[in-house]
Parts: structure tokens; C-alpha cells; sequence
């Protein structure tokens, strides 16, 4: 069921917010063990909350937008109380003693909390295999991985865990799985949603977003997230954003690009699947009434370099604090340096320890300016491409990764190619700009594809408004 | 030390001081954790100051104006600054890394002037937070011999600002002179209480010698553990003595950092330069840089008091003396007092006499205009010195008028041919001593000049004044 059919049916007494949430948790129950998107499921406390919504029904108080709506979140935010590991055993067992914000906008707007979902540890990687407590699978196909790092998060939208999920996008985290799930997923503009309580790995670079079956309950859920949080000085100062009442307002008129650097012939490694979902959106948006042509950001291209130099920096940073003294797992050892040592040789995964390398590299005395000072002017230079090509567009597309979902174990073995399902993807991330994947039919493997829709900072309602122009035409989610 | 002072005396001592001061702000200076020293460990902390997982930091903006306040004062030149990331491990730093500021410090470039009026360059001023405490216990406190450590995070995340001071100070006194100039600096304007001993002011000092006469700076080392403004001298002193050593006797200094031992009154290596952490700075991504508006720069220079230096000189100007012999009265906080008794008419020199040897524990009950009649009364040879004394000793503890006090005392200045009698009769009675006056050498007669003198006094019962007695025994031994 859509989110808003379920806030319709709960609010008007026509289903009662308990039964929505046992007929979620029976799906669960039932699938769970094959597609393992949960590292917790709070289905105890999740009924607890739905019978909360049912009595305030039954005593007639005004209920939030998300009113019985089951969500599952990312298990990198911080839910009070409840485990919140980042799918790493150096967090294993720590309890947050306060909610993210997002977690709080969400009681608050009467959302019911069903679980927290599996992720690549720290939200590093792109197949969820990189997770401590083993791998999400694919719904559409249990031998295949879900996309990551919001592996979980996709997966168990698109195996009908709970309508909505919350992830964490850095890279692609959001959008990558998405397109290898079949599900909406959105990266909102930097500053749009607050970080506070994401568990953080590079922090210029995370952005909490939202995942959905269908473009309306992406947005509705995108519009409860949103807005001005003081807690975090990175957030935008505005009021949170309204989409819903304009999403069917149409793309008459809207240029549309077509990035060249991340489609087609520009892209190495994409699949011909790919390719032609991409050659049928244009058709779409034509038919629609926008004007569509190829668009150039040609520094897009350093994006993934640009990133992995940037993204594990900040993350060597972020993720000096699990040390074993404070909080999670510690592995003693005779002296502190020793214990601090043992606990993350200990903790930490392979991803991780590799990025933490690669970026305490990056940073040191002497290397600064070649790799961390030379990857953030490339970030200008992409910021700076954005914003030409965005004198002659409106919003601009591509595919979300390169391929369909791909076999468990085919790339864990080679990062680079790992690495490379990100490349449509990071350039938005860099510029901060926001980027959304949407559902558009499958390939000859019967797998998902995803098209990618890019929008300039702050045009979320553009971007959300093209994609209910796809969604309409794709034939896919349960419209 | 085998070094004699001649020795001493071909060198010159540089040094270079670098001081913590904690701002006085209600709250820490990345959240609401109340600011306060003492009390339970570990009751002042929160998930930012605890560094947890998700948690992001919000610029205190008190720290920011005292921070101002700071430049402003050492007439610094206040800029747009950025904060960094200082990355390294201790169990004191909860989140593995220090938020400071690198290379662009909020305040940049300025001059403290000593009391002697030198200027002693400020190369900047930047704003950082404060690390926990750790005890360790067991093992008399040495962390290598500690059976455990408890660590409390009260201080962490307390504002502090990092005042580093240029190579312009010259020997133990100096430092000494800088650090009290500073400290009244800081008080004067509210930024911080100052207390050496309850360590919201620390101090780091760098030392290095060079043969006198030359310009080129030796290697210098840096020593840590410095808790008071004696234990700085002697640092100095003993380090200083060191390196001479070491240089005479062919070797060469090595950049180290040191540690001063109290106790054993000298100083031990910590590490050497190459044993030196790389701290890995990177701006810090989860805050803005921090922009302060030329208004509120303005509003703030606006409302700065005045400074122990201004009222230096405008009571130097008052007395008419250099600015350097008012600075006992400008540290006692009684130059105000000063200038409304010069307003008075006061005798300026004895104002400045009174302050300075009679008025050290402060003016309890004496007002201005009293004060400046007594000094008045004085020049006027109503009242000796020594009575003058007496007379302020009541005045302070009573208050009153001191042409009363001095009356009840019984102190009314004798006339001078009621003194002449007195004179002539003590010569008389003592004509063998007062021609071994007249006749003697010089030796002699400043003796017996003495002598005269204390029988007068005597005889007057102290009410004679000295001057004119010794002005009455000259004449007389001319005749």
C-alpha cells in the first residue's frame, strides 16, 4: 500500500494503525530470513506506537502527515534507546542516548519505527556485503546484492518490509541501491535534511534521505525530514520544503540535459539495458513537452577520484573516536595505545580499515596539498561545471549506476570496480546538489533500472516533478 | 649548574610563550553542557562534549565575542576564520580529534605592551576547545605505572583561547611580566577568570639561546607543565642554563618538547621533533566559518573597558611620570582612586608614594578628597611623613578628615623657634659629639648627624620633621 493510502485509511478509521503495522510485520516474518534487511526489527515497540496513533484516533486528536505509516530506518541513526551499530562490531551493543532529528520529525509526524536496516559498514560500499552481520540480498533476486550502502533500507522497501525507508547517501548510498532495488530514492540538497544523529562518515559529503515505492510517498516523506535544524550548523535555514501540492504540475517548457560525461558513450562499464532505459526516459520527457538535450559537466568525470580522496579524509577523522574507551566493544590490552589499537584492529572491517588508510594518508603532513587540497579544487571545478550547465537547464538526467544489480561476491574481490557503481552518482554529492533515483522498468535480466535526475541546490520540487512525469510513464511501483 | 653568571652573560635568552586561557561562557563552546569548574566529574558532558556517534557541534557565540574581545585587546587584527580539525589519539579527546583553528585564526597579528613599553608581538589568537582530564591512579600518577585511569569529561569541549606570543621576550622576568599583563588583560574585559592555579590559564613556553649580540635564533624547545608564574622562571632559567651547556660543550641542541618537573626543579624530554605527532588539519566540514560583521566588531571594541596599558599612561600623564612607575597602582586597581585625588589637588608624588608603599592592602575607608588634603597637610609641613603614615593608617580603617585624626594624635607641626630651643639645648649637652660633627670627615659627620637627629626626634616625641632639623644642625655647624 502507498504511504498516503495507509494516512488516509488509518486517519479515517477505515484500518487501524495496528493492523497495518502486523501486516507489515508478518511480511517480515515471512521474508525476512531470505532478504536479511534488518540488523534489528522493533516490531514489539512498533505495535506499541501504532496503538498509540489508534487511541488518539479514537479520541479525536490531530494527527502528524505520517500518521500509522511503518518506516524503516538506516541502522547509522541514532534512535534513543534503541541499538544503532552501523553494521560494525565496533559499535556492537551501544545504545544512543538521544534521537537524530530525522528520528524525532518522524514520532512526531506519527510514523512508526519498524526496524533498523543493514548497511556496508560506516555506510562504505555499494553491495551491502561490507556489513559485520552478513549481506542484504536482492528481493527481485535472492542471488544478487541490493545496491548499498542503504542496501538494507532499499531492500526492504522493495520487499514490501515497510512503505518507506530512511537512508544515508555520501556517494550514491541512497540512490545506487534504489535503481538495484526498483525503489524511489532521494538525496535531498546538503543542508536540507539535518545530520545530527547520523552516524557520520564524511561528514561534507552524508545527506539523510528518504526511499519509497512511489515518487508522492518519496516526498511526502521528504517534506517531514526536511528544515532548519539548530543542532546542525551545516543546515540550510529554511522553513521544510512543500512538493506534494505541486507534483503533478507537469515539465511543459522544462530543459532538460542529458549529462554526456555519465551517459551512453560516455560512460565506460554501462550496460546496453542501461543505456536504452536512458534513450526511452528522453523520449518521455520529450513527449511531456520539455525540451531535452545533451548536457556537458565535464569535470564530472574527476568526480570519483576527486571523491575517494575526500570521503575517506573525512571519514579517518570521523571514525578516530571508536577507540574502545568510551562506548561499544573494548579489547584490552596492556598499555592505552595498545587497547585502542586491538579494539579498531578488531572492529573495524577490511572497507573501512582501507579508507581509514587511504585518507590518514591523504591528510598527512606533506601529501595535504597533492591529494586533499588538490581533490577539493576539483570539487570547485565540478561545482563551477554544475552551474554552467545549469544556465541552460532546468534539471539534468542520467542513469543511476551503470548496470543492474550484480551477483553477490563479483566485485568484493577488486574496489576500483566496486567503486565504479558509484560514478553517476558522487558528482552530486560534491556539489551538494540534490539528485534522486526513480524506478524506469528493467533489463534483459528482469532487474531494475534506475534514471538518475539532477537538480541544482534548493530545486527539489523540479526534480520531484520530472520524476512523477517517469514514474507515470514506466509502468513500474504500484501506481 | 657549573655555569657562573660571567658566563651567563655572553648569552641571551629567547623565548616565545604560548597561553591557554578558558573563556568565561556560561556554556561549552560546541553545546549547551554547562561551562564550570568543579563539581562531580563527568556531570557537565553531553553527546558533544562526549563526542558520541552522531553528534554535531554549534558554535557558542559567547566564545566567539570573548574571542573577539581577546584581538581587539592585543590589537590583533580580527578576520574571517575557519576551524580545523587537529586529529589525534588520547583518551582525553573524546572524539579522537580537536576542533581548533589552523591557518586561519580568528584573531591575527597584534602587540601587548609590557609595563616598561615594550612591545611584545601577538601572532595570533584562535579560539579551540578544551580535552578532558584523566587521573591515573596507582603508581603515583605516572600513566606508565598506573594500575588504571578514570577520566572526566567536564572540561571537554570548554572554549578556550590560544594566545601565541613572538620570540620577543628576553628572560625569566620578562615571561613573568608578559603572563600578569595578559592575565590583567584578560580579566579587565571579562574573558576569562585567569587562575593559573585552577587551570583556565596555562602556559607553554619556548625556549632558545643565542650568543649575545647575534640575530639568527637558536633551535628551542618547548616546555610543558608549567602551573605558576615561578615555576615559568625557573623553567626558563633552568632551561636556558641547559642549552648553554650543551652548546659550550661542542653539542647541539635538539627541538624537543619537555616536560617541567617541580619537585626536581628541572625539566625532562617528552619527545623529540621527529617523535612529533602530525596532526592531519583539515577544515573542519561540520561547521561554517565564522564571519563577524564590522558592526559587531565595532559594537565590540565599543564596549571594551580600559585597558591595564590606557590606564597606564593616563595616570603616568596625571603624575607626570613614566608609565612603567604606575603600574603597580594600575595592577592594585587604584588608579581611579589616584586621578579623583589628583582632581583634588593632591601632591602628585606623594599620591604616587602613598599608593605604592602604604596602600597595599587596599584604601578601605579613605576618600579621595581626605587623601589629597593629607598630602596637602604634608607638603605644607602640617604632618612628617611618619605622621603622615599614622594619619592614612586611621583614615583607611576610620575614614574621617585628616586635619582631626592628626589633631587627636596630638600631631601639630611644631614651630620653628620652639624647635631651635630644642636644638640648641641638645648641643649643649652633647658639645664633645657636635664638634666631632662640625670638625669630623664625612663618615663622621653623616654619623653624628644621625645622632642629632634620633635625640631630637626623641625629644620632640617624632612631631620635629626631619628635613628642617637637619636643615636648623647644618646651619649651626656653619656659624
Amino acid at each position: 500500500m502507498k504511504a498516503t493510502e495507509i494516512v488516509e485509511k488509518v486517519s479515517s478509521g477505515e484500518v487501524s494503525a495496528r493492523s497495518i503495522a502486523e501486516n507489515y510485520i508478518e511480511t517480515i516474518n515471512e521474508s525476512e530470513s531470505d532478504v536479511n534487511a534488518f540488523n534489528l526489527v522493533t516490531a514489539e515497540q512498533a505495535l506499541m506506537d501504532a496503538d498509540e496513533i489508534d487511541s488518539k484516533i479514537a479520541s479525536g486528536e490531530t494527527l502528524g502527515p505520517l500518521a500509522g505509516v511503518p518506516i524503516s530506518i538506516k541502522d547509522n541513526l541514532c534512535t534513543r534507546g534503541v541499538e544503532t551499530t552501523c553494521s560494525s562490531k565496533i559499535l556492537e551493543g551501544w545504545k544512543p542516548p538521544y534521537n537524530a532529528t530525522v528520528i524525532e520529525k518522524l514520532k512526531e509526524a506519527g510514523a512508526i519505527i519498524i526496524g533498523k536496516t543493514n548497511l556496508d559498514e560506516f555506510a562504505m560500499g555499494s553491495s551491502t556485503e561490507n556489513s559485520a552481520f552478513g549481506p542484504t540480498r536482492n528481493p527481485h533476486n535472492l542471488e544478487l546484492v541490493p545496491g548499498g550502502s542503504s542496501g538494507g533500507s532499499a531492500a526492504a522497501v522493495a520487499a514490501g518490509f515497510s512503505p518507506l525507508a530512511l537512508g544515508s547517501d555520501t556517494g550514491g548510498s541512497i540512490r545506487q541501491p534504489a535503481a538495484l532495488c526498483g525503489v524511489v530514492g532521494v538525496k535531498p540538497t546538503y543542508g536540507r535534511v539535518s545530520r545530527y544523529g547520523l552516524v557520520a562518515f564524511a561528514s561534507s559529503l552524508d545527506q539523510v534521505g528518504p526511499f519509497a515505492n512511489t515518487v508522492s510517498d518519496a516526498a511526502l516523506t521528504l517534506e517531514v525530514i526536511s528544515g532548519h535544524d539548530p543542532r546542525d550548523s551545516t543546515s540550510i535555514p529554511e522553513k521544510p520544503l512543500e512538493i506534494s501540492g505541486f507534483l503533478n504540475q507537469g515539465i511543459e517548457g522544462m530543459r532538460i540535459g542529458v549529462i554526456e560525461e555519465l551517459s551512453g558513450k560516455g560512460l565506460e562499464g554501462i550496460s546496453p539495458d542501461v543505456s536504452s532505459k536512458v534513450e526511452e526516459a528522453i523520449k518521455v520527457f520529450s513527449n511531456a513537452g520539455a525540451t531535452v538535450e545533451s548536457a556537458s559537466v565535464p569535470a564530472s568525470i574527476y568526480g570519483l577520484s576527486a571523491y575517494y580522496v575526500i570521503a575517506p579524509a573525512e571519514a579517518s577523522s570521523n571514525l578516530a573516536r571508536y577507540d574502545g574507551i568510551r562506548f561499544g566493544p573494548r579489547v584490552e590490552a596492556s598499555t592505552t595505545a595498545e587497547t585502542m589499537t586491538a579494539t579498531r584492529t578488531k572492529g573495524f572491517g577490511d572497507e573501512v580499515k582501507r579508507r581509514i588508510m587511504l585518507g590518514t594518508y591523504a591528510l598527512s603532513a606533506g601529501y595535504y596539498d597533492a591529494y586533499y587540497g588538490k581533490s577539493q579544487r576539483v570539487r570547485t571545478l565540478i561545482m563551477n561545471d554544475f552551474a554552467k550547465a545549469y544556465e541552460k537547464f532546468d534539471i539534468l538526467i542520467s542513469p543511476t549506476a551503470p548496470t543492474t544489480a550484480f551477483p553477490l561476491g563479483d566485485k568484493t574481490a577488486d574496489p576500483m570496480q566496486m567503486y565504479l557503481q558509484d560514478v553517476c552518482t558522487i558528482p552530486s554529492n560534491l556539489a551538494g546538489h540534490p539528485a534522486m533515483s526513480v524506478p524506469f522498468g528493467f533489463g534483459e535480466d528482469g532487474m531494475p533500472i534506475g534514471i538518475q535526475i539532477l537538480a541544482p541546490a534548493m530545486a527539489e520540487r523540479e526534480m520531484f516533478q520530472a520524476a512523477k512525469v517517469l514514474e507515470s510513464e514506466s509502468g513500474n511501483g504500484i501506481e | 649548574m657549573a655555569l657562573n653568571s660571567l658566563e651567563m652573560n655572553d648569552w641571551e635568552t629567547v623565548i616565545g610563550l604560548e597561553v591557554h586561557a578558558e573563556l568565561a561562557t556560561k556554556t561549552k563552546m560546541f553545546s549547551s553542557a554547562l561551562n564550570s569548574f568543579g563539581g562531580e566529574p563527568n556531570c557537565n558532558t553531553d553527546p558533544v562534549s562526549l563526542g558520541l556517534p552522531g553528534s554535531l557541534p554549534v558554535l557558542n557565540e559567547k566564545a566567539v565575542e570573548l574571542a573577539i574581545r581577546v584581538g581587539l585587546a592585543l590589537n590583533c587584527e580580527v578576520q574571517k576564520s575557519v576551524f580545523a580539525r587537529k586529529n589525534y589519539f588520547y583518551p582525553d579527546m573524546p572524539k579522537a580529534y580537536q576542533i581548533s583553528q589552523f591557518d586561519l585564526p580568528i584573531n591575527k597579528e597584534g602587540w601587548l605592551e609590557l609595563p616598561d613599553g615594550r612591545r611584545i608581538g601577538i601572532e595570533r589568537a584562535h579560539l579551540e576547545e578544551d580535552t578532558g582530564k584523566i587521573t591515573h591512579v596507582g603508581g603515583g600518577g605516572r600513566i606508565h605505572e598506573a594500575s588504571y585511569s578514570l577520566i572526566d569529561y567536564n572540561r571537554s569541549g570548554v572554549p578556550l583561547i590560544e594566545i601565541v606570543g613572538a620570540p620577543d621576550l628576553r628572560g625569566p622576568d620578562d615571561a613573568r611580566e608578559y603572563v600578569s599583563e595578559l592575565r590583567s588583560i584578560l580579566v579587565a574585559i571579562g574573558a576569562s577568570d585567569g587562575k593559573m592555579e585552577e587551570g583556565s590559564l596555562r602556559v607553554d613556553c619556548n625556549v632558545s639561546v643565542r650568543r649575545s649580540e647575534t640575530e639568527e635564533l637558536g633551535t628551542r624547545c618547548e616546555i610543558k607543565n608549567i602551573n605558576s608564574l615561578r615555576s615559568l622562571g625557573r623553567a626558563i632559567e633552568y632551561e636556558a642554563k641547559r642549552q648553554i651547556e650543551i652548546i659550550e660543550s661542542g653539542q647541539e641542541i635538539e627541538q624537543q618538547t619537555r616536560h617541567w618537573d617541580e619537585a626536581e626543579g628541572r625539566t625532562h624530554k617528552l619527545r623529540s621533533k621527529e617523535e612529533a605527532f602530525d596532526y592531519r588539519y583539515f577544515p573542519e566540514p561540520d561547521l561554517v566559518p565564522v564571519e563577524p560583521s564590522e558592526e559587531w566588531v565595532k559594537e565590540i571594541a565599543d564596549s571594551l573597558p580600559s585597558l591595564p596599558r590606557d590606564r597606564r599612561h593616563l595616570l603616568a600623564e596625571a603624575i607626570e611620570v613614566e608609565p612603567s612607575e604606575t603600574s603597580l597602582i594600575v595592577q592594585r586597581d587604584l588608579d581611579t582612586f589616584a586621578l579623583q585625588a589628583i582632581s583634588f589637588n593632591a601632591d602628585k608624588n606623594r599620591v604616587l608614594v602613598h599608593l605604592e608603599n602604604n596602600l597595599a592592602d587596599g584604601i578601605g575607608e579613605l576618600t579621595p578628597e581626605a587623601f589629597a588634603s593629607l598630602t596637602v597637610m604634608e607638603m605644607n609641613g602640617e604632618l612628617t611623613a611618619t605622621q603622615a603614615k599614622t594619619v592614612l593608617a586611621d583614615l583607611v580603617e576610620l575614614g574621617g578628615d585628616p586635619q582631626e585624626v592628626a589633631k587627636s594624635h596630638g600631631f601639630e607641626s611644631m614651630d620653628n623657634s620652639e624647635l631651635e630651643e630644642v636644638v640648641d639645648r641638645i648641643i649643649s649637652e652633647n658639645s664633645d659629639d657636635w664638634l666631632s660633627f662640625i670638625n669630623g670627615d664625612e663618615t663622621e659627620r653623616k654619623k653624628k648627624s644621625g645622632f642629632f637627629v634620633g635625640l631630637i626626634m626623641k625629644e620632640t616625641s617624632g612631631q620635629a620633621d626631619g628635613k628642617i632639623v637637619n636643615q636648623i644642625l647644618s646651619a649651626k655647624a656653619k656659624n
